[in-house]
């Protein structure tokens, strides 16, 4: 069995790029998002990506293969609106389990097979925990500060169900990421913690933050020094941030992370800053550059791409990281 | 292992992240957001005050405190549902949610309720092995699972640990539990040893300090990692009600418990000495009794308390006594006491002794405003007194002015130049005198331009005297849009100087949404004086690019959030709100027309007759000292200031009376008027003849002109539009007046007050002479006045000139709450926030060419101390406020008033939907 922990002290591991920005290029009508099994269903679902694993498996199976092939050591599985509380708006609360469990398994067999092609390189899967589309500690109306449009057992619940069908699809990691609001990813880690009890397991955890903007503080208004804290009560694989900024914005705060936690370091920016049409136009060559400030500075054990990158991203980054140690995790006591 | 040796620090956060490391000293713990602890926050819980809840944890924040209490444990509140609210709204604050939250309960699932509502580290306050390993096991897990540290207590299944040796017993035990077997980390616990009285009489407590102090030892060097913390407060329990021992003994507690390793705890700072100060013989009486030093030391200090009790209020001796201080000691004491009477005298010397008269500005007098603006800053001084202490060092530097003049060199070194200006067409300036008062006491160079500034004048001048940063002013609504306009000028002019905004009307929504985009500068909303300082200073600090961007970016973020709000609320057309209004059933409502039909005015009105009519707590409010008269008298924490505070303006009041310096003026008319077209009241204008008349003459001989001159006007209402839930009305004033289809004379009055005629002069004599005290004092009374004329003259015509009610009988309190038949709303407040009606009243009344209150391009009163609105006699009438209204009313509107819509949205914009 390969063990990601190994490979971790070896090398520095390659995470895949952007799910959405391949799946666009099928150019995917409303009949390809129902396929024959949801033809007469009442909701729009043209958009509901996660569903794709159920009704475009193979497309999913073929991203997963691209970023692969591309060099990357962990994929991760297309299920980051994968809960009843993201679900709602397409009224898809009941096929939370199945949609989790097939995208898990999908990744899985693809990852399998590019595991025993070249064993010396193991690949992984990592379960995809999104934010989902409420905040715990933010009130949605400013003339009542002290409502929320969600609360935290709502929010354990919610991932309790995610979690649980992830892991029975087989992935190797649990990835809580893009957290704007850090109760959030807390009430996340405490779904997770609650499954590891209750099935006797034990599964690596990886936590990504979302610094919104250059006032380097999350959504909800934490510093990376706050956030870091707030969800260090849980033994992490590693701690990290994704999306928002591109991986040139994103450095002063990785720094920062870096130089306070034990725990391994993530990154997966975006493909640069979005341009006046929302599209995301760093080449890989120009990510390669940025990226490899990052490696020249020992600040990351797993580094990959978020939104608007493709396989020629992830392909630059794998290409320039064998040339590069691994961050050293400092012992603190 | 020693502590030292631990390298893992108890580490919390809030927005921002607090490491507990050994040099962190000393973390202090605010304690007054608990409701066991402060019988204030107690009271707004219970009342559902929550906002006004807020500031109590924002002073605590700004005073100082590094960790937030919060307690709700009381038998009669929902502690569960009260603390997840107070919790979530301090989540929508960001500089009360920058420091960590400490959940502190009895009750598990308070405790529980409270973990799922913070985002960052917060402390759990508390549990203990009382029932039992299992229960304590199962709560430690939760806690580490919600990510948060824990107080354990000193406490087991057999009681509370009240000796040494159980202290170490129950904490050993309770770590290797913790640590062992629910792996929790050590430095994640903080252990309450029991802080128990001392000098109780009882010799099985005397050892009670001396046990904490070695038991908080033995944890911090047997039991690595961990912390000690401790409710101070307990200790000198047995000495209530004697203040001097009290602060004397947590001062010494404290400092000997940091020593011996504590290191966070709750202490109510106010109710603390600096040990260095602690006079030496009480030192010893009290150390004697903590350490427990000798057999008689309870009843040596307690003999010896009985002397120091109440040593503040012998004042006379005290008096004589801080003369005998030595120079700078004295004068410091005369800023902080505000007693300006030796201070000539004692500057006198100061300069004598001085090669420079600036020197003594720069020297002992700087050093006594240090003094003082730190006391306000940790919130031991408050705001009246600081303006007593602002005209103390007023006078002192005008005695040194001629000879500072004389030498002509040297000039007093400011902290920065302040500008600060109420805007074009508002007179209200008290706030405006209060904050330039208090930032003149911290050293800052106060250019005031005083009341109706146009804004080429606040530009030239900010240009010309190199000003630091720009401070607006304004109370009523069109004074926002001013604001708009001078942040647009500063633009245009290329300023790059801080804008700070204030006044009743402001609101940080407003800052964020209308003024800030203009102006590519620093733009904050202040809503207190005492938060002008910390935000001024942190503003003119050398590096301040973080503080500004800091703020810049809250207020975007802000303005986004409010942007996007909004969608939420529903609204109906103004033809569905008409369709919804407030019914009232026309046949059979009581109509009684008015004894006296007609305009009656009051010239040179006896104004001590409204005294028993003032309603007080606004007073207090202006003051920036909250809570209700007469209880704020006999306030916790401001009562003395209170009592002080209420015994000069009762002073002063006199002096008003007695001297005839305020001259109170009115003017009203009550009319016959029907609604038309729903939303508007035709009034028909039967005599504008006014006659002088004094209260207690006949006016009977009015109704036999009555018939001259009809002529008739109209009063626009506006209705409320936001959708409301089933049955509910959707109201406009014109609801309460009979429709002209009913076929029924209904009728309306309207008038206006003024009590302002002298302040102006009274005030400018007192500014003359240094004294903001008394010329912020005099404005505040005028104010208060004014109201109480508005709430006297309201009874009279009740039961006097309309009539409707008149056997009426209430009390002052009962009239502040407002319990009689019929309303009378004001232009400008929530029932009606169009001021333009005030145009129609004064032209209905003459108001001005009558009694000479004039309204200003905004439509502001002068002099500021009048009141003008309707009445309105109807028993269903009530105060409502009209909420947000769409396009369709505000176009609808522009119509009925004749105006485009662009000046109709001018004057209605803050109650436009989407409009801040």
């Amino acid at each position: 069995m390969p063990n990601i922990y190994t490979e971790l002290r070896k090398r520095i591991l390659v995470l895949d790029g952007a799910m959405g920005t391949m799946l666009q290029a099928y150019n995917f009508t409303e009949e390809d998002f129902r396929g024959e099994r949801f033809k007469n269903y009442p909701t729009p679902l043209k958009g509901n990506n996660d569903l794709l694993s159920i009704t475009q498996p193979k497309a999913i199976a073929e991203v997963h293969a691209k970023y692969f092939e591309a060099g990357a050591d962990i994929i991760e599985t297309n299920t980051f609106s994968g809960t009843t509380i993201a679900m709602a708006d397409y009224n898809m609360q009941d096929l939370v389990y199945e949609l989790n469990f097939e995208s898990a398994k999908i990744a899985k067999e693809v990852a399998d097979s590019f595991t025993s092609a070249n064993p010396s390189k193991p690949r992984f899967v990592a379960g995809s925990i999104g934010p989902t589309n409420k905040t715990a500690s933010l009130s949605p109306d400013v003339n009542r500060p002290e409502y929320r449009a969600i609360t935290f057992n709502e929010l354990r619940e919610a991932y309790k169900q995610q979690v649980e069908a992830l892991i029975d699809g087989g992935v190797d990691v649990l990835l809580v990421e893009t957290i704007f609001d850090t109760l959030n990813a807390k009430a996340a880690l405490f779904a997770i913690e609650e499954v590891k009890e209750e099935r006797r397991v034990d599964i690596p955890i990886m936590v990504s933050g979302t610094i919104t903007d250059a006032s380097g503080r999350t959504l909800s208004g934490q510093t990376v020094e706050a956030f870091l804290t707030s969800i260090s009560h849980v033994p992490l694989l590693s701690v990290g941030f994704n999306c928002a900024l591109g991986a040139e914005q994103l450095k002063p705060y990785l720094q920062r992370l870096s130089n306070e936690t034990a725990f391994y370091t993530s990154a997966h920016p975006n493909a640069g800053l979005p341009n006046a049409f929302g599209e995301y136009d760093q080449t890989p060559e120009q990510m390669q550059k940025f990226i490899e400030d990052y490696l020249k500075d020992g600040l990351v054990n797993v580094i990959g791409g978020c939104c608007g990158t493709r396989p020629a991203h992830i392909r630059a980054i794998a290409d320039i990281v064998k040339d590069y140690q691994p961050r050293l995790v400092q012992e603190f006591a | 292992m020693l502590e030292s040796d631990c390298k893992k620090y108890l580490t919390l956060s809030g927005l921002e992240p607090l490491v507990v490391t050994p040099e962190s000293n000393f973390i202090n713990v605010g304690e007054r957001t608990n409701v066991t602890g402060s019988r204030k926050f107690l009271r707004l819980i219970k009342e559902e005050k929550y906002y006004e809840a807020l500031e109590v944890a924002r002073d605590q924040v700004e005073g100082g405190a590094q960790i937030l209490d919060v307690n709700m444990d009381e038998g009669m509140l929902d502690g569960v549902q009260a603390m997840t609210t107070f919790l979530n709204l301090i989540a929508s604050e960001p500089d009360i949610a920058r420091i960590p939250i400490m959940i502190d309960s009895s009750k598990w699932e308070i405790i529980e309720a409270g973990l799922q509502i913070v985002q960052g580290k917060s402390i759990v306050n508390s549990i203990s092995l009382k029932e039992g390993e299992e229960e304590f096991k199962r709560q430690a897990k939760l806690i580490r699972r919600y990510g948060a540290a824990v107080i354990v207590m000193a406490f087991d299944e057999k009681g509370q640990a009240d000796n040494y040796e159980r202290r170490i017993e129950i904490c050993k035990r309770s770590y290797d539990i913790l640590v062992n077997q629910v792996n929790f980390p050590p430095q994640d616990i903080i252990f309450d040893p029991n802080i128990f009285p001392v000098a109780t009489g009882m010799d099985e407590h005397r050892r009670n300090a001396l046990d904490f102090f070695e038991a908080t030892k033995w944890i911090r060097e047997n039991l690595p990692c961990a912390n000690v913390s401790g409710g101070v407060s307990n200790v000198s329990f047995s000495f209530r009600g004697n203040n001097v021992v009290r602060e004397a003994m947590h001062s010494s507690f404290l400092y000997h418990a940091i020593k011996n390793g504590m290191n966070l705890g709750i202490v109510n700072p106010t109710m603390l000495e600096v040990y260095d100060e602690i006079d030496k013989d009480l030192l010893e009486h009290v150390e004697d009794v903590l350490f427990d030093r000798r057999d008689d030391a309870t009843e040596r200090l307690l003999d010896f308390a009985e002397s120091v009790k109440g040593q503040k209020k012998t004042q006379e001796s005290e008096t004589q006594e801080w003369r005998n201080d030595a120079l700078q000691e004295r004068i410091t004491h005369a800023l902080v006491k505000g007693i300006d009477t030796y201070i000539i005298e004692d500057v006198e010397e100061a300069r004598s002794l001085s090669e420079k008269p600036i020197e003594v500005i720069e020297g002992p007098l700087m050093i006594g405003m240090n003094v003082v603006g730190d006391l306000f800053g940790s919130g031991k001084m408050f705001l009246p007194q600081v303006v007593k202490s602002a005209r103390v060092m007023k006078k002192a530097v005008a005695y040194l002015q001629p000879f500072i003049e004389a030498e002509k060199d040297g000039k007093q070194e400011y902290a920065g130049k302040i500008l600060m200006a109420t805007v074009k067409g508002d007179v209200h300036d008290i706030g405006k005198n209060i904050v330039s008062v208090v930032l003149g006491c911290n050293n800052y160079e106060i250019v005031d331009l005083g009341v109706m500034v146009p804004p080429e004048k606040i530009i030239e001048t900010a240009k010309r005297e190199n000003v630091d940063i720009i401070g607006l002013s304004g109370l009523i609504t069109p004074s926002l849009d001013e604001m708009v306009f001078v942040s647009k000028a500063m633009e245009k002019e290329k300023l790059n100087i801080p804008l700070i905004i204030g006044g009743a009307t402001t609101s940080r929504a407003h800052s964020a949404v209308k003024i800030a985009p203009h102006y590519s500068h620093t733009v904050v909303h202040i809503n207190d004086a005492s938060r002008a300082v910390t935000v001024v200073g942190d503003l003119l600090q050398e590096d301040n690019t973080i503080y500004k961007n800091q703020i810049r970016e809250e207020y975007e973020a802000f303005r986004e959030q409010f942007l996007k709000r909004g969608k939420k609320k529903e609204y109906l057309t103004i033809q569905e709100a008409r369709k919804n209004k407030f019914q009232i059933d026309w046949k059979t409502s009581e109509i009684i027309a008015p004894k006296d039909l007609g305009i009656q005015v009051i010239e040179d009105f006896d104004i001590t007759k409204l005294e028993a009519y003032i309603d007080w707590s606004p007073f207090f409010r202006s003051w920036d000292l909250h809570g209700r008269y007469p209880n704020i008298l006999k306030d916790n924490i401001v009562g003395e200031q209170a009592t002080e505070l209420f015994s000069d303006a009762q002073d002063m009041l006199k002096r008003i009376f007695d001297e005839c310096l305020l001259k109170a003026k009115a003017i009203f008319g009550l009319f016959p008027a029907n609604t038309v077209n729903d939303d508007d009241v035709e009034v028909t204008i039967s005599d504008r003849h006014a006659v002088p008349k004094a209260f207690g003459v006949d006016s009977a001989s009015y109704n036999e002109t009555k018939q001259n001159q009809l002529e008739k006007i109209k009063f626009l209402t506006l209705r409320q539009q936001s959708k409301k839930a089933q049955g509910k009305p959707n109201i406009a004033l014109a609801d309460f007046i009979a429709p002209k289809a009913s076929g029924r004379q209904d009728y309306i009055g309207c008038f206006c007050v003024t009590t302002g005629f002298g302040t102006q002069e009274i005030a400018a004599k007192y500014e003359a002479d240094n004294d903001d005290y008394n010329s912020i004092m005099i404005k505040a009374l005028a104010d208060r006045l004014a109201e109480a004329f508005a709430e006297y003259l309201h009874k009279e015509v009740r039961t006097r000139y309309w009539n409707y009610a008149k056997n009426e009988n209430l009390s002052n309190e009962e009239l502040i709450k407002e319990v009689y038949k019929g309303i009378r709303p004001a232009p400008g407040y929530p029932a009606c926030p169009d001021h333009l009606e005030k145009k129609t009243i004064w032209e209905v009344l003459k108001v001005e060419e009558t009694i000479g209150v004039k309204l200003t391009e905004s439509l502001a009163m002068w002099p500021a101390a009048s009141v003008s609105g309707y009445y309105f006699a109807n028993a269903e009438a009530r105060y409502f406020g009209l909420g947000k209204i769409t396009e369709d009313q505000v176009i609808d509107y522009s119509k009925r008033r004749e105006i485009t819509i662009e000046e109709a949205e001018k004057w209605l914009n803050p109650n436009i939907v989407n409009q801040a």
